[in-house]
């Protein structure tokens, strides 16, 4: 019996051996490939990889759960000595939640809208039969106000709808943690939010994590956030381990290429390749945007914009979600109408609305979407789609057409046999290009380029930028670019412009703003963004900028 | 697709199905006898000479059944028809458009809907010759109004997605986005409307035939057999749940077909699909299709 007691000691908190998840279809594709480790209680481990790598399927794994078409093909999910893939449905539902809790990517998408965020958060704890309601509430209100939530009592009350992003995840934390539970699997907490909003969700984690001493596991794509929480880190591709470390050797002496090309992608602190010097003399403005105004429901969602953008150049438009900078991009598109103000195209008027413009002026204005998935129509084939432009914009014959197709898509380095494929046959980063093959088919001016890198995963991302880059290089074209990510507005833009609740609150060149950021809302979104390095949330914790507060509050 | 890839409940309704269009086809040669035929004693027995036995005129029961079959099937086609295209063309366009054609296309549906679609036909019916046509075109136009609401709900989530709005900026007519942008997108859940919206025009057809409002006697139809069949129940005879088992059959046949369809018709170039996670269909379209079904079923009980 001290035998048993003795081995039941030395097991860890978690132990993943040699765990192998295929897909259950004919095609026995390994969707995690042999992955061990283990898990302390206390100790938090970073699982980085791109989508598709096995990361949220290794993390559900660890509550002994399966995606349905997917099958689990062997190895040890072993939590506290009993092996979770051996027990049945009853066993599980005693652990999960009580003993192993789960955070998702989209808290919005998990809490139920018709019940009170409070009675959500306690359920587990109750139905359990853990704590009485009366402490379960307690618990809740406590870890409410651990967790920096506003009025914790106002709060218990309230309906997911009425809370923000950052505070419905904060809540989700503390639905987490509310049962007491040894294990957090974290799939993605941050990935949906602001990087203002990301700080904060982030500190809350941290701070949970060192207060409970819970062990943890910390899905994400970005390794700079890993970074901040995790003591190890373990590298996925394609569902195999490709590097297992301490956090500190994984990032500062990567072994593996693959880790390095990760880094290399994430802390671009130059651009990739040197932008193209604007010529001495000024160039042609392109784009004018005077005064322009626009409400949705008597809430004004952008206050007498004005912009101006050169021709050949890019104008970064940065703000956070909900800053007006999308309404902006639809705006110049013609999708939407404002409700003063006015567009200038190469010194002529461009009409508000998209039937009163000539087709010159269609032709001119393009549009990339953020989602490639949605922007493509997904029962036509890729040809099609993309000579359909062809069709509208040019006087090119059939054989003509399929000549340009075929320059078009190695324009945008892809193969031709993709022409034949449905969009569902390609991979994101695929789509997002044949966007651009599809936008540059009608030889644009001006290209609105509505976050087209947000939707991607870091490397495929680095390749769309390098090829936007490559593309104005040969062409010409213009690009306003639309996004939130600082990083990316580095590597394109030759000017900026940031956008606050629909005011532009900065407007100039892109080293002005990182030199000497004006104003504190700038300087929190510069000072948001994680450093890839060790420490770096515990000194920005340390000395909060202007605007933290806010923040947290 | 060969018929190895169908399972045996898909084979059953294919075989269903076949010898219900069978029927329709060529029921002249099919029938034993024609439709008005007295062949003996009312309400006999099954015998060598009547298989089903005879109605309450002593007609062969089969050979009504059969013609009843080519009736009830090509009024309820047509109506089906005519109901999902113009059911599509109006709801696709007040869901592309919106503004003034929205409004005035859904205000318009608002006042038909507010009053019973059965009542409705009653009073159309009974002031307007009850010929095939009539009765036909007032089905359809009833029952576009309801597929007016989901195809309208369906435009509207689609046209949300970016490649709609990619062919506006191209500046293409609303006909090119209406049938190469959005109709190829929402034929799944329309061919789904379309299984269930038959059979609820099947069964409205019948309610009418039954009160002696739809297709009149002696052309015999499955309401109409239903209702001269009626007195017999009394004295223990079957005849008049014939023609309600023969609509049982053809709900079911036609939805397990549609199912089978719907089940293999996964987006083009993707994997085949995985169980649990739903197709790329717009969550409230699906919602609103429930509505139309429960309201219909409801009403169809009511």
């Amino acid at each position: 019996m001290l035998k048993g007691w003795a081995r039941k000691m030395a097991e860890p908190l978690l132990r993943i051996e040699a765990l192998h998840i295929v897909a259950a279809e004919n095609d026995a594709r390994s969707v995690v490939d042999r992955v061990s480790f283990t898990l302390e209680s206390g100790e938090v481990l970073g699982l980085i990889g791109e989508s598709g790598a096995g990361k949220s399927t290794i993390g559900l794994a660890a509550l002994g759960s399966c995606r349905p078409g997917m099958r689990v093909a062997g190895g040890v999910v072993s939590f506290r000595g009993s092996d979770l893939l051996r027990l049945d449905e009853r066993g599980l539902r005693r652990l999960r939640g009580s003993k192993i809790a789960y955070v998702a990517q989209s808290a919005s998408a998990a809490f139920n809208p018709a019940l009170p965020i409070g009675e959500q958060v306690i359920e587990v704890a109750y139905r359990h039969g853990l704590l009485r309601r009366d402490q379960a509430r307690a618990k809740a209100l406590e870890l409410f106000r651990e967790l920096g939530l506003p009025q914790p009592e106002t709060f218990y009350a309230r309906y997911p709808h009425q809370v923000s992003g950052g505070q419905l995840q904060r809540a989700m934390i503390a639905m987490a943690l509310c049962a007491g539970p040894e294990l957090l699997i974290f799939d993605e907490p941050t990935t949906a939010l602001d990087v203002t909003t990301q700080l904060g969700v982030l500190a809350a984690i941290a701070e949970v994590i060192r207060r409970y001493g819970v062990a943890a596991i910390y899905i994400s794509h970005d390794l700079a956030v890993v970074a901040q929480l995790a003591q190890k880190i373990m590298v996925l591709r394609h569902g195999r381990c490709v590097e297992y470390g301490d956090a500190e050797q994984v990032i500062q002496a990567p072994r593996a290429a693959y880790t390095r090309e990760l880094l290399a992608a994430q802390a671009p602190s130059a651009p990739l390749a040197a932008l193209p010097a604007l010529d001495p003399e000024r160039p042609a403005r392109l784009l004018e945007v005077e005064g322009v105004s626009l409400d949705y429901a008597k809430r004004s969602v952008l206050k007498q914009v004005s912009l101006g953008l050169e021709e050949g150049s890019t104008l970064g438009v940065i703000g956070e979600s909900g800053s007006g900078k999308s309404t902006l991009g639809r705006v110049i598109c013609g999708l939407l109408r404002p409700r003063q103000g006015r567009l200038r195209l190469g010194g002529e008027t461009l009409p508000a609305g998209l039937d009163q413009r000539s087709r010159e002026q269609l032709r001119a204005v393009q549009l990339i979407h953020q989602s490639p998935d949605s922007a493509l129509n997904p029962r036509q084939k890729i040809g099609r789609q993309i000579e359909r432009a062809l069709c509208c914009f040019t006087t090119l014959n059939a054989p003509q057409r399929r000549a340009r197709l075929r320059e078009l898509m190695a324009q945008v380095e892809l193969g031709v046999e993709l022409l034949e494929r449905y969009p569902a046959g390609l991979s994101g980063g695929q789509k997002q290009r044949v966007c651009i093959a599809r936008a540059l088919a009608a030889e644009p001016r001006l290209i609105v380029c509505d976050e087209p890198t947000s939707a991607l995963d870091p490397l495929v991302a680095q390749g769309v930028l390098a090829l936007l880059r490559r593309v104005q290089r040969e062409s010409g074209v213009a690009y306003l670019f639309i996004t939130h990510d600082l990083a990316v507005l580095r590597q394109i833009a030759d000017r900026v412009a940031v956008i606050k609740d629909g005011d532009v609150v900065y407007q100039g060149a892109l080293e002005g703003l990182l030199n000497d950021p004006p104003g504190g809302y700038i300087r929190d979104l510069l000072s948001a963004v994680p450093e890839l390095r060790i420490g770096w949330l515990e000194e920005r914790l340390e000395r909060p900028a202007a605007g933290d507060n806010e923040n947290v509050a | 697709m060969s018929i190895k890839h169908l399972t045996a409940a898909e084979l059953v309704a294919a075989a269903g199905l076949c010898l219900f269009l069978a029927c329709t086809l060529l029921a002249p040669w099919l029938a034993p006898y024609p439709p008005d035929q007295v062949v003996g004693f009312s309400w006999a027995a099954p015998s060598q000479s009547a298989w089903l036995g005879t109605d309450n005129l002593g007609r062969d029961l089969l050979s009504r059944l059969i013609w009843g079959t080519r009736i009830s099937l090509v009024v309820t086609l047509a109506a089906a028809l005519i109901a999902f295209a113009l059911g599509v063309l109006l709801g696709f366009i007040a869901g592309l458009r919106g503004g003034w054609i929205d409004q005035l296309i859904c205000r318009c549906s608002d006042v038909v809907m507010s009053i019973p679609t059965l009542i409705w036909a009653l009073i159309v019916l009974s002031l307007l010759p009850k010929t095939l046509p009539m009765i036909i075109l007032v089905l359809g136009l009833i029952e576009a109004n309801r597929v007016m609401r989901v195809a309208r709900s369906l435009a509207m989530d689609i046209s949300t997605q970016g490649f709609v709005e990619v062919a506006r900026l191209r500046g293409e007519r609303l006909r090119w986005i209406l049938w190469r942008e959005i109709f190829p997108n929402a034929l799944t859940v329309l061919l789904a409307e379309f299984a269930m919206r038959f059979i609820f025009i099947m069964l409205f057809l019948s309610a009418l035939s039954f009160l002696g409002l739809g297709i009149q006697p002696p052309t015999p139809d499955w309401g109409g057999l239903a209702r001269e069949n009626k007195d017999g129940i009394i004295f223990g005879v079957w005849a008049a749940l014939l023609p309600g088992l023969a609509l049982a059959c053809l709900a079911v046949c036609i939805n397990v077909i549609v199912d089978g369809v719907l089940s293999r018709r996964s987006t083009p170039g993707a994997r085949p699909r995985v169980p649990g996670l739903s197709a790329a269909l717009p969550v409230s379209s699906a919602v609103d299709v429930q509505a139309a079904d429960a309201e219909g079923v409801g009403e169809k009980n009511g």
